[in-house]
């Protein structure tokens, strides 16, 4: 196995980008990325993409893009593993490059949602479900995380203003973010405030539906040196991948995200590191709830103890654990199969030094999680910085 | 329309036929080919009771494709008294009535309907228990 | 007239019986203001709407699952499950069969949809009795259930009620009630129709009264007394077709019973004109509170025009099967009344594009 690092980002911003394509947002971000890392060619192309079928009538999605980036003849496949899209695709190209398979290898996240009426782009997000069992129900998404919610709520006799802190982090993070869909701070006085969508969620606790598309570069480790613009070299020190049941039901506990440990451990003892180690953490904020599960199943806090990292002020930029450091799914925005690949995208940044006004002052190992489903994919990746 | 697709659930969608392990004995909702508990096959099939309680709840408002006539309505996680939880709609309740805990019964309802030309799909949702239950 | 007398070869009777009321009442005067300024008189006070997610299936369903609880049969013993009704969810696609499944009573099975405008729950039933009295069968299971629809501002709004009751018919040794007799009395009366691709009946107004309903129940009635050689005195109870809380008073009368024969079975003030259901659902009523040895003497009314009138004795299995079921009263009391707005939601009333 070879070590794989990371020599080239490029993304678009994220927001409803009405007079952009499915097409034109992979083109955009992919070509950033492969001047990022100076190069005109690549092996292989792997495309984290969840809805394009659904909601473009368009699969054979990497194809195209390759096609329509002058790459005809490279490999490449779309990956969907619902919202963990993204991070799915990098774990394949990590694969890819770290087996030899290929050397050169761009993984791309795509994702078009604003094209459709929001019924049917809600109506998409619930194909993630199962079928027969979840959406058949009329259940969605957002009453899923709403039910995880309420019981978190109810069993650690927690008040839903406790878990203010984590959009009003993201959003006052997101304003240092030139790409992120919203750059305006919120208060917790305006988040106890926001209309509520499904009781006990507010607007303030849910991502938002949005376009976007983020790409990165691969290459093996030891080539790194020869690529990119002499930017810090960033290696995928772990790269680990776990499933749980699809439907929140079949959980014996729904409130613990089994899939966020298995892939966090995996991912700490690929890496060498622990908890401890990790400077700061992509967590996948779709839903506040999402938030203070991952943090407590990676280890970062007991269980029912998640939303004391945002009460003590760990997860801000000055913090212990810094997360959604450039606005996170709630403020950067959750294009959701493109999501996974803006975490990594974003963890490079901070571990190059290139995070502008958000710029940690330590970042020298960070981990991105994504998550698909209401936890039935999570993925999670620990970067690190080569000194 | 998904006219097979439906047909082949209808029994577990009517009146929540299950299984039970004849290895580990576990209850399982909705039936699969290997036993969630011990991931052995198991195929005896077992007659649900329908009673239960809410584990968790919300109300739907933005409803998908297929539900808007209906929203908003309540969704709940239900904890069958055999053990499965499942996904369901509370029906015959105030929203804002529905508690953690509140015992529930299953009933058969409309689930969703297909346009003014197309099926209607019938299945399992939930409402507060009407009889006290005997001993 | 004892030849006009339908008797089984077996004695058959009541095994088991179940209702179902959907929760929701649209109070009269909610009509009366939206129409008429609230001037209007009132039939009723309220009836029962079904909620969005209910129709004769689902109200078929419930009402069989209890007269299953109180049969205490396996749904496997059922041999036919008849249905009438004038709302069946489909125009061609049985709700039988839908029923049949969920109860876990298919593949072996008869099944069928019935229709004769309020009379075709009783019609179903009285074919129950013919197929297990002559013992080609030891239960058969008859549903009457209707959401009833009414034009909206006419008259029939008022009334037009939505409920179901199931009856099942099984040999008279450990019946709940024994079937005494039934006699049918039916004519081309066109008082009352709907045709196919029509979303409302129409009616004859007065003519649905005394050529009709009047005619029939009281003719039907009079010719069973006549046929069992009974004064109305020998029941006590009489459930007839309610359409509205005048016409069942009015023939009770004629046909010589008094208040306290007709008052636990007459319904239709508190939840509407139930339609197929509609005497059904008063029997199970009479039922839930009955004693052995009483009588019943129910009489239905379909627009068409006919009526059956049915003699029920009520037996001493009555006090233990009972209470293994939701009672009458326990869904006419699990009551949530709405405005005319949302009565029109729920109902379809609204044209949406």
């Amino acid at each position: 196995m070879r070590d794989v690092a990371i020599v080239g980002i490029g993304q678009t911003p994220v927001g409803e980008l009405w007079d952009k394509s499915l097409r034109q947002l992979g083109h955009d971000a992919i070509r950033a990325a492969m001047a990022d890392a100076g190069i005109e060619q690549a092996d292989a192309l792997f495309v984290g993409n969840m809805l394009s079928g659904e909601l473009a009538g368009q699969e054979h999605l990497a194809a195209l893009l390759a096609d329509f980036l002058g790459m005809r003849g490279i490999e490449a496949a779309k990956i969907e593993a619902a919202c963990a899209s993204g991070a799915a695709a990098l774990r394949v190209g990590t694969m890819a490059v770290a087996s030899g398979m290929a050397d050169v290898v761009i993984v791309a996240g795509v994702e078009k949602m604003t094209d459709t009426l929001p019924a049917e782009t809600t109506a998409g997000l619930a194909l993630a479900a199962d079928q027969e069992y979840e959406v058949a129900e009329g259940a969605t998404f957002l009453a899923l995380n709403a039910m995880l919610m309420r019981r978190y709520m109810h069993e650690y006799d927690i008040p839903h203003s406790a878990f203010a802190p984590f959009p009003v982090n993201a959003h006052h993070n997101a304003r240092g973010n030139p790409n992120a869909m919203f750059h305006m701070d919120i208060s917790p006085a305006r988040y106890e405030k926001a209309p509520v969508v499904a009781p006990p969620i507010n607007v303030m606790d849910s991502s938002p539906i949005c376009d976007g598309a983020a790409a990165l570069v691969l290459v093996p480790a030891r080539r790194a040196a020869e690529f990119g613009s002499g930017k810090r070299i960033v290696r995928i020190a772990a790269s680990a991948s776990a499933v749980d049941t699809l439907a929140v039901h079949d959980r014996g506990d729904p409130l613990f995200l089994e899939a966020a440990y298995l892939s966090s451990h995996k991912a700490y003892a690929l890496a060498g590191v622990t908890p401890a180690d990790i400077d700061f953490f992509e967590l996948h904020d779709a839903f506040s709830i999402m938030s203070v599960l991952s943090l407590e199943a990676c280890g970062f806090a007991q269980r029912g103890r998640g939303v004391d990292l945002g009460e003590s002020g760990a997860i801000t930029l000055s913090g212990r654990l810094p997360i959604t450091t450039l606005g996170g799914l709630k403020a950067r925005g959750h294009p959701v199969g493109a999501t996974g690949v803006y975490q990594a995208l974003e963890v490079v940044q901070q571990l190059r030094g290139d995070a502008g006004p958000n710029q940690l002052a330590h970042a020298h190992i960070g981990m991105a999680q994504n998550i698909g489903g209401s936890g039935a994919t999570i993925v999670t990746h620990i970067l690190i910085g080569e000194d | 329309m998904h006219i097979a697709r439906n047909w082949r659930v209808k029994k577990q969608r009517y009146s929540l036929h299950g299984e039970i392990c004849h290895h580990c004995g576990a209850k399982v909702f909705p039936p699969r080919d290997i036993c969630p508990e011990c991931a052995k096959p198991a195929y005896d099939p077992l007659q649900l009771s329908g009673q239960g309680e809410v584990y968790s709840h919300t109300t739907v408002y933005d409803a998908p494709a297929g539900f808007q006539h209906q929203a908003p309505y309540a969704l709940a996680l239900v904890r069958l008294e055999e053990g499965p939880m499942l996904t369901a709609q509370l029906t015959d309740v105030d929203p804002k009535e529905v508690h953690i805990g509140m015992p529930v019964e299953m009933v058969t309802r409309k689930l969703s309907v297909e346009g003014d030309e197309g099926l209607i799909q019938y299945g399992y949702k939930f409402r507060p228990r009407m009889m006290a239950r005997a001993a | 007239m004892k030849n006009m007398l339908l008797q089984p070869s077996r004695p058959v009777g009541i095994t088991g019986y179940g209702v179902y009321i959907p929760r929701y009442r649209l109070p009269a005067q909610e009509v009366s203001d939206a129409w008429t300024g609230g001037s209007a008189g009132l039939p009723i006070l309220e009836k029962a709407v079904p909620g969005l997610d209910e129709d004769t299936t689902t109200i078929s369903i419930e009402a069989a699952r209890n007269a299953l609880l109180r049969a205490g049969i396996a749904p496997t013993d059922l041999r036919a499950i008849w249905i009438g009704s004038e709302s069946h969810p489909y125009a061609v696609k049985p709700t039988s069969t839908i029923v049949a499944e969920a109860l876990g009573a298919a593949p072996m099975v008869q099944a069928g949809d019935w229709e004769f405008a309020c009379k075709a729950g009783t019609e179903a039933i009285i074919a129950a009795v013919g197929l297990v009295g002559s013992e080609m069968a030891d239960y058969a299971l008859g549903i009457g259930a209707d959401t009833a629809q009414g034009r909206p501002g006419d008259a029939l709004e008022y009334t037009a009620g939505a409920g179901g009751a199931a009856i099942i018919i099984g040999p008279a040794h450990g019946a709940l009630a024994r079937f005494e007799g039934s006699l049918s009395y039916v004519t081309d009366t066109p008082d009352f129709w709907r045709r196919p691709r029509a979303e409302y009946p129409s009616h004859g107004m007065r003519f649905t009264g005394d050529p009709a309903y009047f005619h029939h129940i009281v003719t039907a009635g009079q010719m069973l007394l006549e046929a069992m050689d009974r004064r109305p005195d020998e029941y006590r109870y009489v459930v007839l077709h309610q359409p509205n809380v005048k016409f069942p008073t009015r023939a009770a009368k004629q046909l010589g019973f008094k208040p306290e024969q007709w008052e636990t079975g007459l319904l239709v003030g508190r939840i509407g004109n139930t339609y197929s259901a509609a005497s059904l659902v008063g029997l199970t009523a009479v039922l839930d509170v009955a004693e052995p040895g009483d009588r019943i003497l129910v009489v239905s009314f379909g627009s068409g025009a006919g009526s059956d009138a049915i003699s029920l004795e009520v037996t001493e299995h009555i006090h233990d099967r009972r209470l293994l079921a939701p009672a009458t009263e326990d869904y006419i009391a699990r009551r949530t009344a709405i405005d005319y707005a949302t009565y029109l939601r729920y109902r379809g009333k609204l044209r949406m594009k």
